[in-house]
């Protein structure tokens, strides 16, 4: 019997052989992505730093200079590889996008989660939801065909530019912004409500001073998510922006993004020519943004998370 | 009143002239249209008296506490009248939150805003239009003082108010219904959440605002409504069963369910 116990107990049983192997598994797929992703980083570092090393460009030149055709001259003899046209507008596409997107969010996740019934707010999830689903080159599509004619009645111009790119991309984002405003404002204990409304608070003066206050945090996390979106977008903008790497002068002159650049030069330039380089250090520019909106959302959640 | 005295409720007969804080006429509350929580509850209650409410868990006693300022308004029906000072509050025309800043609430857990204690206290006054310092400095001051909290929290008034211990919490709570100058105070289980130590603290603080407002409070621990109460009433599945002075509801209960309830037969 002692013997029996003694063996049963020194040997691996089958189930703790595939505990084993389970995690051997997991491991090796976290390994194989991992591996993924940092090539893809350092991919686009060593391509995105190539024209700066290779080509002797100045980094000056690349994010301050407002001649962009790679390969050509500027005026005054400098390589014409300036970016900031291109910076310039997805900035603008990006900010205005969330400025108009964040207070239609805002009280659409107030609405759903304050003030209308269980049902209206499960109506305003699916159609939220059903938004995340349109595919963003028929955004673009719908753009080009009723945005942009409409921009041109309205303001002149040909109509593409920065307002057609800001009006299709705050619907994109849109529903980004609201789902997670809503997570936001679930969050918020509702012991918090009830305590201002038994204070004879009214209820928009608890959701004003109470509700939204205490979720600022998150709803401020659900914009830099939005904006990160509109950033990255590349499709749609492209569709509607004039993709024209010009300074814009206004809001409806044909103007371009980084992303814009990117999806139509790609195909047209040679693998290590300065063209395409150039186009490197953009999509480089890119990841260096997409990681500090990252890093944006992490401090803002540290810094919010709710202490019970 | 239309209460009848029975074998199996018992009501205690208040003098016409008794001054009456708050008073309920066939109160009924029902939870989504079927589960009916109150069943024609009539009650009054006495000004500058402290009330204890007391039955096991699921009586009702929470429910109809919070129908009396209106708080169920969201997630119940509230039928019948609540009278007070001759006005029938649950009227769908009365200013709901006129009625809650006359009729403050204390809840179970302490619920302090993550704002500073400062700022918990003048949260409502603000919204009411005062915005004076030197007015909202005073009434901080008064308030915390009522809820025996001043010599403790006076120096660190702009500190975050979570920062400050459970029994600490509740008298803030306490403190921040104070501010708005109600005449009633409901409590809900103020001190289930609380150890010893503070239960006793608040308890002899509740005693001293007796002198100044109405107090009907909520309460699972017998013993409780026996220390501070100077009536009770035992609730049993949704309905009354006896309404008596406190000392005599513990001593000599009118009613066999409540002789049972208290010496522990049943709940």
């Amino acid at each position: 019997m002692d013997n029996k116990l003694k063996q049963q107990l020194h040997t691996k049983s089958k189930t703790a052989k595939y505990e084993q192997r389970g995690k051997l598994a997991s491991i090796m797929m976290l390994v194989l992505i991992m591996v993924v992703v940092l090539g893809i980083i350092g991919f686009i570092l060593i391509k995105g730093t190539s024209m700066f090393f290779n080509d002797k460009i100045k980094i000056s030149d690349f994010l301050f200079s407002t001649f962009w055709n790679p390969g050509g001259k500027t005026p005054t003899g400098n390589p014409a590889v300036g970016a900031l046209p291109m910076i310039v507008g997805s900035f603008s596409v990006t900010l205005l996008a969330a400025l108009v997107a964040t207070p239609f969010a805002v009280g659409t996740a107030i609405y759903m989660t304050e003030l209308s019934s269980k049902r209206g707010a499960g109506v305003l999830q699916v159609v939220t939801e059903l938004l995340v689903g349109i595919p963003s080159v028929v955004y673009g599509f719908i753009g080009l065909t009723v945005v942009v004619p409409a921009v041109r009645h309205l303001f002149g111009g040909s109509g593409f530019g920065i307002l057609a790119g800001t009006i299709v991309l705050f619907v994109m984002i849109l529903p980004t912004i609201v789902s997670m405003t809503v997570d936001a404002l679930k969050s918020v204990p509702n012991h918090y409500r009830q305590a201002s409304l038994a204070l004879g608070a009214t209820q928009w003066q608890t959701i004003w001073k109470v509700v939204l206050r205490s979720a600022s945090p998150g709803i401020l996390t659900a914009v830099v998510f939005g904006m990160a979106r509109a950033f990255g977008e590349a499709l749609a903008v492209q569709m509607v922006i004039g993709n024209a790497a010009l300074m814009p002068h206004n809001l409806v002159s044909p103007s371009a993004t980084l992303t814009s650049v990117l999806t139509a030069g790609m195909g047209n330039t040679v693998m290590g020519s300065l063209q395409n380089n150039a186009l490197w250090s953009l999509a480089l520019l890119l990841l260096l943004m997409s990681l500090f909106f990252n890093l944006l959302i992490h401090l803002i959640g540290r810094k919010g998370a709710f202490k019970k | 009143m239309k209460n009848i005295n029975t074998d199996e409720q018992y009501f205690y007969p208040f003098e016409a002239n008794e001054p009456m804080a708050i008073a309920t006429e066939a109160l009924n509350v029902y939870y989504h249209d079927e589960y009916h929580a109150i069943n024609d509850t009539s009650l009054q209650f006495k000004q500058n008296q402290i009330t204890a409410l007391i039955g096991a868990s699921g009586s009702g006693k929470s429910t109809y506490l919070r129908s009396l300022n209106r708080m169920n308004d969201e997630v119940a029906k509230v039928t019948g009248t609540i009278d007070y000072h001759g006005v029938d509050i649950n009227q769908p025309d009365i200013d709901v939150y006129e009625v809650r800043r006359r009729i403050g609430m204390v809840f179970q857990q302490p619920n302090p805003f993550a704002k500073s204690i400062y700022d918990n206290i003048t949260f409502a006054l603000k919204r009411r239009g005062i915005t004076k310092k030197a007015a909202l400095d005073e009434i901080v001051e008064t308030s915390l003082k009522q809820a025996a909290v001043w010599d403790q929290l006076k120096d660190k008034l702009h500190q975050s108010a979570l920062a400050l211990s459970g029994g600490q919490q509740q008298r803030l709570c306490i403190a921040r219904a104070l501010a708005v100058k109600p005449e009633i105070l409901l409590m809900d289980e103020p001190t289930s959440a609380l150890d010893p130590v503070s239960t006793a603290q608040l308890e002899q603080t509740m005693k001293q605002l007796r002198e100044q407002y109405t107090i009907i409070i909520v309460t699972h621990n017998m013993q409780q409504a026996a220390r501070v109460s100077d009536y009770t009433v035992f609730f049993n599945a949704g309905q009354v069963v006896e309404y008596n002075k406190t000392n005599k509801i513990f001593t000599r209960p009118k009613i066999q369910l409540t002789d049972d309830y208290l010496s522990g037969n049943f709940g």
